[in-house]
């Protein structure tokens, strides 16, 4: 019982030395850091990325100090809403699902493609093992092909399922695909592309209307004056549908 | 299918820079040969954070055994205790917490504490808020109450993380412990403490100075036991979102395309190698402890053990 009364008066201690500091807001944006281009941590474990370089420009049109918190892409919804981060911007597409529990800024990316990867361009994709990360669009996806779907928790072990035999083809976002593609010769594309969502954009809790207007403001004004297009161009690829 | 092994992704040996290069930069990796590469590879920025994590891992055993062992003897006193709600106390809380799967506890007790916390903060420090802290999924406290407060450094939060993994891994194996020390001190013959009652001893005098000093050595394989566990629970940090070994092997093996420094395969295996050897050596270390302990602790007791040290000595 001591220990646990020492322990609250740590706690509360940190707490109080937290207050002690200034109490400017400050945005916490969770992303997942394991999605590149659009998110991961760069080889001097910083979060960087698509998302990295759009979160900050919005954050400066914004006029917010933001901070980058990286979460697991299993609970990255149950964290936002608890409160331990502000915003979520993790490649997280706009479908109806999600707005029940989250509400959506203006989307920041066109609604892009998905698409499936195999060792061999006539994999069975509609009645074979189709391996997506867990709570993706294209998981669901998957499911409504008929296919068997195989769930992973990352997006990379989606891949190496397919590397390894364990699935028939693997689908997620095209733009997370392409680098995949390019440097692997064993790994090529199956099939077109799939339109899947509405779009990437930002999640914010349904209590915080005010903080998501001034990020779709801020997308707004990174739409019109053409900064958006250009960082699609930069990190996606030049052929990644722009505004 | 023939491709290129883990560690040794790109050999470009013509590149004509390479000759002006002084010994260990690592300023453009894709220039770089296989050892060299390896060399900068291991020590990038994301890898010292690895390492770091391993500190993380040892930092959390080293506080975490005290204070489950503390939770432990409380909770053992209070189950033996002759006031009838402490004792229902001190069972109830061995009972619960030995019952649920530790996942579940893990789970439920980090959300549980870090949302109690700020519920509390928020009560004392916004006494005139006038919306409801749950808005349908929405767990919604003002921003003075945030635990820690959005604007605190990321050391702040990670450091928070910590505390509440901890707490409850703490809360979780302090409960095991309880039942351990709770057997223990009735294995302690029941003549020793008659012995003392003779002497006049009080009821205080007999508890510490009698039967606490003779039950370590029959607490001492339980207690083993579950510090063994404890180290193979580490893993669950990770579950708790604090950045530990698992996390950042995971991170680090997974595979990486041209848009990294560093691109490789999946090296996962290898990565995850590395901590089974780590948690091998550190159960092994902790083998050999035990057992000196073991027999530090049998010195001079009633026991088989300290009977066969006194013959032999």
């Amino acid at each position: 019982m001591k220990n646990l009364i020492l322990t609250t008066a740590a706690l509360a201690l940190s707490a109080a030395m937290a207050l002690a500091e200034s109490h400017e807001t400050t945005v916490r944006l969770g992303t997942e850091g394991a999605y590149a281009p659009y998110n991961f941590i760069n080889d001097s474990g910083e979060v960087d990325g698509f998302e990295r370089e759009l979160g900050d420009a919005l954050c400066a049109h914004a006029a917010l100090t933001c901070k980058w918190v990286t979460n697991d892409w299993d609970s990255i919804i149950p964290n936002l809403v608890s409160g331990n981060y502000d915003a979520i911007i993790a490649g997280m597409s706009i479908t109806d699902e999600r707005k029940e529990v989250v509400d959506f800024s203006e989307n920041y990316t066109p609604p892009s493609p998905s698409a499936y990867i195999a060792l061999s361009a006539d994999a069975d994709v509609s009645g074979g093992v189709v391996a997506a990360q867990t709570g993706t669009i294209q998981a669901n996806h998957v499911v409504d092909t008929g296919a068997t779907l195989l769930e992973f928790p990352t997006p990379d072990e989606t891949v190496s399922a397919v590397r390894n035999g364990e699935a028939d083809a693997a689908m997620a976002d095209k733009d997370y695909l392409i680098p995949i593609v390019e440097g692997d010769s064993d790994i090529v594309f199956v099939g077109g592309d799939i339109p899947l969502g509405g779009g990437i954009g930002m999640a914010f809790r349904k209590s915080d209307p005010e903080l998501r207007g001034k990020f779709t403001a801020a997308i707004q004004a990174m739409k019109t004056d053409g900064t958006l297009n250009a960082l699609i161009k930069k990190w996606l690829g030049e052929a990644s549908p722009t505004f | 299918m023939a491709r290129p092994g883990f560690f040794l992704p790109k050999i470009l040996k013509s590149n004509a820079h390479q000759g002006e290069q002084p010994i260990l930069s690592c300023a453009d990796p894709k220039t770089l040969e296989s050892l060299h590469w390896l060399a900068c590879y291991l020590t990038t920025g994301k890898h010292m954070a690895f390492y770091g994590s391993f500190g993380t891992v040892l930092l959390l055993l080293a506080v975490t055994a005290p204070a489950a062992l503390a939770f432990g003897f409380g909770g053992a006193m209070a189950a033996r205790s002759g006031f009838a709600p402490l004792r229902w106390c001190g069972k109830g809380y061995t009972a619960i917490v030995r019952g649920v799967p530790d996942i579940a506890f893990f789970l439920f007790f980090v959300i549980a504490l870090d949302q109690g916390f700020e519920w509390l903060r928020h009560k004392v420090k916004c006494p005139d808020w006038d919306m409801p802290v749950r808005q349908g999924s929405d767990f919604v406290v003002c921003d003075a109450a945030k635990m820690p407060l959005s604007s605190s450094p990321q050391w702040v939060h990670e450091s928070y993380g910590f505390a509440i993994a901890v707490l409850t891994f703490a809360i979780v194996f302090g409960a095991f412990a309880a039942n351990v020390l709770y057997w223990a001190m009735g294995t302690v013959p029941r003549a020793q403490i008659e012995t003392a009652e003779a002497y006049g001893l009080s009821h205080r005098q007999t508890f510490w100075r009698i039967l606490v000093p003779q039950m370590w050595v029959f607490a001492l394989p339980g207690l083993g036991n579950l510090w063994m566990i404890l180290i193979k629970a580490t893993p669950l940090l990770f579950l708790l979102g604090v950045e530990d070994i698992v996390y950042w092997a995971r991170e680090l093996g997974s595979s990486k395309t041209a848009v990294f420094d560093f691109p490789h395969p999946d090296g996962r295996l290898y990565y995850f190698l590395t901590l089974l050897v780590f948690y091998l050596a550190l159960t092994r270390v902790s083998e050999v402890v035990l057992s000196r302990v073991n027999m530090r602790l049998s010195h001079g007791q009633a026991t088989v053990a300290g009977d066969a040290q006194r013959r032999a000595a």
